[in-house]
């Protein structure tokens, strides 16, 4: 209980003298802050409300998306390294999205800090503004979160935040090496021909793709720890960031059904259909 | 009353949509301005090039901005340096009716993909031109680049856009495809997008010809800024040369799973391919045990793909390959496994031994034309 007292006001006198600790926090010292999404879980097959107003999402199980515990598993990796000192995680969205913080903890991050914006989804723009304020207090030396979320697919919020701190941007990571002399990333990433390498300066921000590494699983003394971690809320406007809807969902449905498709017994009858009821060959 | 006065300037400025662009002789002609600039569709197009043609994916979102735009008022934007670049933008200028202007930004900077310069580009060409639409290509360029330039323009840009409903309404996929969200965009800045290229597919796009090309002018790169201090570098692209055909645009795909088991048997996948004059593909499974490269995996996260003929062998159907191949006109399913989901989505399926599928239909099927 003292040592989440201390810690607390370890972070109020951070975000009060900003950026006294740039200096201070460069090198081994460096802070890593990743961004973590609760999303429905990746196994679950989703079904659509029958008011076509979104995706069931109530009674059906969620995780952490599968591309933050890739974020979040190169972040203990870069500490364990020594690289880093200290791993921070963040998650924006509603109450529940402290479970999600809480595997996160129990994985190995440090803190959390949880951004409370209510029940309705925040859009990548809102998102990437609430990290830049974060950023801006908590000045991480790099900032890493996976390339897209599960449920929107939308690919967006690490570029957008890359954006609008002007920092430079390393996506769809498949191998990440920083050197603390240099205070640069050579982050090799998945693109279309192949495999592309860069160097970003630091700070940079990082997304992940799925080669990056093998996240681990949280073990139960780890997960019993976790719940001593602190999880620090903050709202939206106490960020000063004002939630931004310049996208409506007009409805969600449901993508055409495919006909229904036929066994065939053998080769010849393959080609023979292909042929003659597909004339596709 | 300064802050009026800046706004006005602001306005003014914006209302002269060339006025930083020298057109270079001797297609002087630039467009005529209209009456109405506020209700003026204008869309720019941001293109990647290759070998001196603009490239397939990048036709995809012209075809995509001319369903936005009636008025037939495109801009194709194209990035890089000397003939390569001349060459993609007198393609670019002739390659399809709607465009009506080529923006040619000559520098050495651009020649790599990088996104912080890309979308400092885009960021300043808008500024320029106040386009109403903004599109690109859903590729790892696209997906880069847009939501960085997308940001510093203070919009929500909309990804992997597979259909254009309204200049303002748009369909695009969610939850690995399993569901289509319509979004209406009402915000004010420019209305910022990446489309899937499989859903706006030219019939000979490429070989289209124009009787007037338009235009090609240079962007004035003089007062661009890219950020005094170049935070970021490339360093080298490691690519897989291989003559079958690009899986993006492929008219059929061969793709092996897991019951693949080894590299080795992708080679007999190959041999199937090239009887075929097909692209190969991979699940995330195979691509993970070391198969094949990661730019073949077709799924959620790696390409999505939608040929006339998808053979999938030795492929389980797991949501999140479907999501990737789900709108391929016939999909074929061999599987040793009859319950796989994957024949759940097959209009033809056979349950049998791939290792002995394969080599049949090898010896048994036509050779391509």
């Amino acid at each position: 209980m003292q040592k989440r007292g201390r810690e607390e006001e370890r972070e109020r006198s951070e975000a009060k003298t900003g950026h006294r600790l740039v200096g201070a926090r460069s090198g081994s010292e460096m802070k890593v802050m990743v961004a973590v999404k609760r999303v429905v879980d990746y196994a679950v097959k989703i079904r659509v409300k029958p008011d076509k107003s979104g995706v069931e999402t109530s009674n059906v199980k969620m995780s952490m998306n599968p591309f933050c515990e890739i974020a979040l598993e190169e972040a203990l990796r870069i500490r364990e390294a020594g690289t880093a000192a200290e791993v921070v995680a963040v998650s924006v969205g509603p109450a529940q999205c402290v479970d999600t913080l809480r595997t996160a903890l129990a994985m190995g991050a440090d803190r959390a800090i949880h951004v409370d914006a209510g029940a309705a989804p925040v859009l990548p723009l809102s998102v990437a503004k609430i990290l830049k304020a974060l950023v801006q207090v908590e000045q991480p030396g790099l900032l890493i979160l996976g390339k897209q979320a599960i449920d929107d697919d939308c690919n967006q919020t690490g570029q957008m935040i890359a954006g609008l701190l002007r920092w430079p941007q390393g996506t769809f990571a498949s191998k990440v090496v920083l050197d603390k002399e240099k205070q640069v990333a050579t982050v090799e990433r998945e693109v279309d021909g192949g495999i592309e390498t860069l160097s970003l300066d630091l700070p940079a921000v990082i997304t992940t793709d799925l080669r990056l590494n093998q996240p681990r699983y949280a073990t139960l003394p780890n997960i019993m720890k976790a719940k001593s971690k602190v999880i620090k809320k903050v709202t939206p406007a106490e960020l000063n960031v004002e939630l931004k809807p310049d996208l409506e969902v007009v409805q969600v449905a449901e993508p055409p059904k495919r006909k229904a498709g036929v066994i065939v017994s053998s080769v010849d009858e393959l080609i023979h259909k292909l042929k003659n009821e597909a004339r596709i060959l | 009353m300064a802050a009026v006065a800046m706004l006005k300037r602001c306005l003014l400025r914006n209302r002269r949509p060339f006025s930083a662009l020298s057109p270079s002789p001797p297609s002087s002609a630039s467009p005529p301005i209209r009456g109405s600039l506020s209700r003026f569709v204008s869309t720019l197009v941001l293109a990647e090039h290759e070998g001196g043609l603009v490239k397939q994916s990048s036709l995809s979102a012209i075809a995509a901005a001319a369903v936005v735009n009636k008025e037939k008022s495109v801009t194709v934007l194209l990035g890089g340096s000397g003939l390569a670049l001349r060459k993609a933008a007198s393609h670019a200028a002739s390659c399809h009716p709607s465009v009506s202007q080529v923006l040619v930004a000559d520098a050495d900077i651009l020649v790599h993909p990088l996104a912080e310069t890309w979308a400092e580009l885009v960021n300043f060409v808008q500024h320029q031109g106040n386009y109403s639409h903004i599109i690109t290509t859903s590729n790892s360029f696209g997906k880069n680049v847009l939501p960085r330039a997308a940001a510093l323009l203070d919009v929500s840009p909309v990804t992997d856009v597979v259909e254009i409903a309204e200049p303002h309404l748009f369909i695009r996929p969610i939850y690995a495809g399993n569901a289509l969200c319509t979004v209406r965009y009402a915000g004010k800045g420019p209305c910022m997008m990446t489309i899937r290229s499989t859903s706006f597919t030219l019939p000979s796009c490429s070989t289209e010809t124009k009787s007037v090309e338009a235009p090609i002018s240079q962007v004035d790169l003089s007062t661009f800024d890219e950020g005094s201090v170049p935070k970021s570098r490339w360093l080298k692209l490691v690519s897989q040369e291989s003559e079958r055909p690009d899986l993006g645009n492929a008219r059929v795909v061969v793709t092996g799973g897991r019951g693949l088991k080894s590299a080795e048997n992708f080679k007999l996948l190959e041999k199937l391919a090239e009887k075929l004059g097909a692209a190969v593909g991979a699940t995330r499974a195979a691509v993970d045990a070391g198969f094949v490269p990661n730019d073949l995996q077709v799924g959620q996260t790696g390409k999505i793909v939608a040929p006339e003929l998808y053979m999938a062998f030795g492929v389980s159907g797991a949501i999140q390959h479907l999501a990737g191949m789900r709108d391929s006109k016939v999909i074929v399913a061999i599987n040793k496994d009859a319950d796989a989901p994957i024949f759940q989505v097959a209009d033809y399926g056979l349950v049998a031994d791939l290792f002995e599928v394969i080599p049949e239909l090898i010896e048994k099927l036509p050779d391509k034309k």
